[in-house]
């Protein structure tokens, strides 16, 4: 089983090289952390920057330079800033490869529900409906299971959704799925030391288990 | 004596045919009537218009529709107007980070519209270009597109949003020319430049404001004509929402 660090550190093997890349707040912006060596990736944070650098040393903070998650950070040389709508256009025109975000419900038809919970958590969704609504390819990082321990990979999302029919793959602590054309969850890899039934008990929607499943390298 | 590229004595020849500056934020929202809505720039608390949402606050302006991606912290930004019952609607796209707002919202007090934030941007651009509407694929098949109008171009589905009608925009940049020029600063940019061109009318409170020709106008990110009021701001606290720094 995988921690949060080890979610990051799958997804970071599935960032290629010379791309630009949006990360979610949470465990997608760990993935920066892990990234392979050779690979170069510019990073876009939606609130304006593309070229989004490692935090700051104390002494470099500066209030004015921050990421979509509102946490002070740098540019890189070669970044560049520009005001929002901008940053949803080059969104919306398909010139970021890869969105990685979190998610509280996937379906088994790539819907992904991450922003409401009727009568209880009412936080927005931000850029998330838009960069699901044209990110070329969109990973979810998240927990198997939620906090009550009931299953995130639905037949069907029971909240109100972000986006419909765009996620592509899935990385949890137990597995790595991806989205069927058709609809189904598509067992790809086991985490270390996790079985195939542990991961069907954690699965509530359709589960397609196509011959044998390696564990992950990391 | 020069001043920029040009001489002092030119400069007074011409002068500003157009006066924008006023003395502080109290004079530049002096008008701002209950009721009224405002659009706010900034992100987090990054590039928000600190002088003037304190002016709104000590004027007693109550009633607000704002319209801001955010809205503050519990004790700072729109928070505040938000603790003094001050606001009747938001419009804004996240609004995590506010304690009061979440209960404001879950119990009815707050009229709240939570949108899609690049649908935000684009509505405050539509506003900004004289354009009635917008098509984005944001929000497509949620509840967001409830009663809206949807079109299907090449195969995808796009919900037509409306363009923003604000009766004020309040916005801050780093630097500003007394005839409206702004640039802004990083991150601070954001929603700022938008929404200064989607203002029936723009206040501009800049960190630094300068005499025009001190500003390069191939840097100059929104034109003066958006800008109806100027001032320099004061004591900028800059609050930092999540300070992380590495070793």
């Amino acid at each position: 089983m995988l921690d949060k660090e080890g979610i990051a550190k799958r997804i970071a093997k599935e960032v290629k090289n010379n791309t630009y890349v949006n990360l979610g707040i949470g465990i997608p912006t760990l993935v920066a952390n892990y990234l392979h060596e050779g690979i170069n990736v510019c990073f876009q944070s939606e609130n304006g920057l593309l070229g989004v650098g490692p935090f700051p040393k104390e002494y470099a903070v500066d209030p004015d330079v921050i990421n979509a998650g509102k946490q002070t950070i740098t540019a890189l040389p070669g970044a560049s800033s520009f005001d929002s709508a901008m940053s949803f256009g080059m969104i919306h025109s398909k010139k970021i490869d890869l969105t990685i975000l979190g998610a509280m419900e996937v379906s088994e038809n790539g819907d992904i529900a991450n922003w409401k919970i009727p009568g209880k958590m009412v936080k927005g969704m931000g850029g998330a409906m838009d960069l699901v609504a044209s990110a070329k390819h969109i990973i979810v990082a998240m927990q198997h299971v939620n906090k009550a321990g009931e299953s995130k990979l639905l037949t069907k999302c029971d909240l109100p959704l972000t986006g419909k029919n765009c996620v592509k793959r899935i990385v949890t602590e137990l597995a790595v799925i991806d989205i069927a054309p058709e609809g189904g969850f598509v067992l790809i890899e086991r985490a270390p030391g996790v079985s195939i039934e542990q991961i069907k008990n954690a699965t509530a929607g359709k589960l397609l288990i196509n011959g044998d499943i390696p564990e992950m390298a990391l | 004596m020069k001043r920029g590229n040009f001489d002092i004595d030119f400069i007074n020849q011409i002068k500003s045919m157009i006066y924008k500056l006023v003395t502080d934020a109290a004079a530049a929202v002096a008008d701002i009537t209950d009721g009224s809505t405002l659009m706010l720039g900034g992100f987090g608390l990054c590039g928000i218009p600190e002088n003037c949402i304190q002016a709104i606050l000590e004027k007693g302006t109550t009633n607000l529709t704002c319209i801001s991606n955010n809205a503050g912290v519990d004790d700072f930004g729109i928070g505040l107007l938000l603790q003094q019952k001050r606001v009747k609607k938001m419009i804004s796209s996240y609004v995590g980070e506010n304690e009061e707002f979440e209960r404001q919202l879950l119990s009815g007090e707050l009229e709240v519209e939570l949108i899609p934030q690049g649908t935000l941007a684009f509505r405050c651009m539509a506003a900004g270009y004289g354009m009635p509407a917008i098509y984005t694929p944001a929000g497509v098949g949620t509840e967001v597109a409830a009663g809206k109008e949807s079109r299907i171009f090449d195969g995808k589905e796009y919900l037509l949003e409306t363009a923003f009608n604000a009766d004020f925009a309040i916005v801050k940049a780093w630097k500003g020319d007394t005839d409206g020029n702004l640039i802004f600063k990083s991150t601070a940019r954001n929603f700022n430049p938008l929404m200064a061109m989607a203002g029936k009318i723009t206040i501009a409170e800049v960190e630094e404001l300068v005499e025009p020709g001190m500003l390069d106008p191939d840097q100059i990110h929104t034109p003066g004509i958006y800008v109806h009021r100027i001032f320099e701001g004061k004591n900028y606290e800059k609050r930092i929402e999540k300070r992380t720094t590495s070793k």
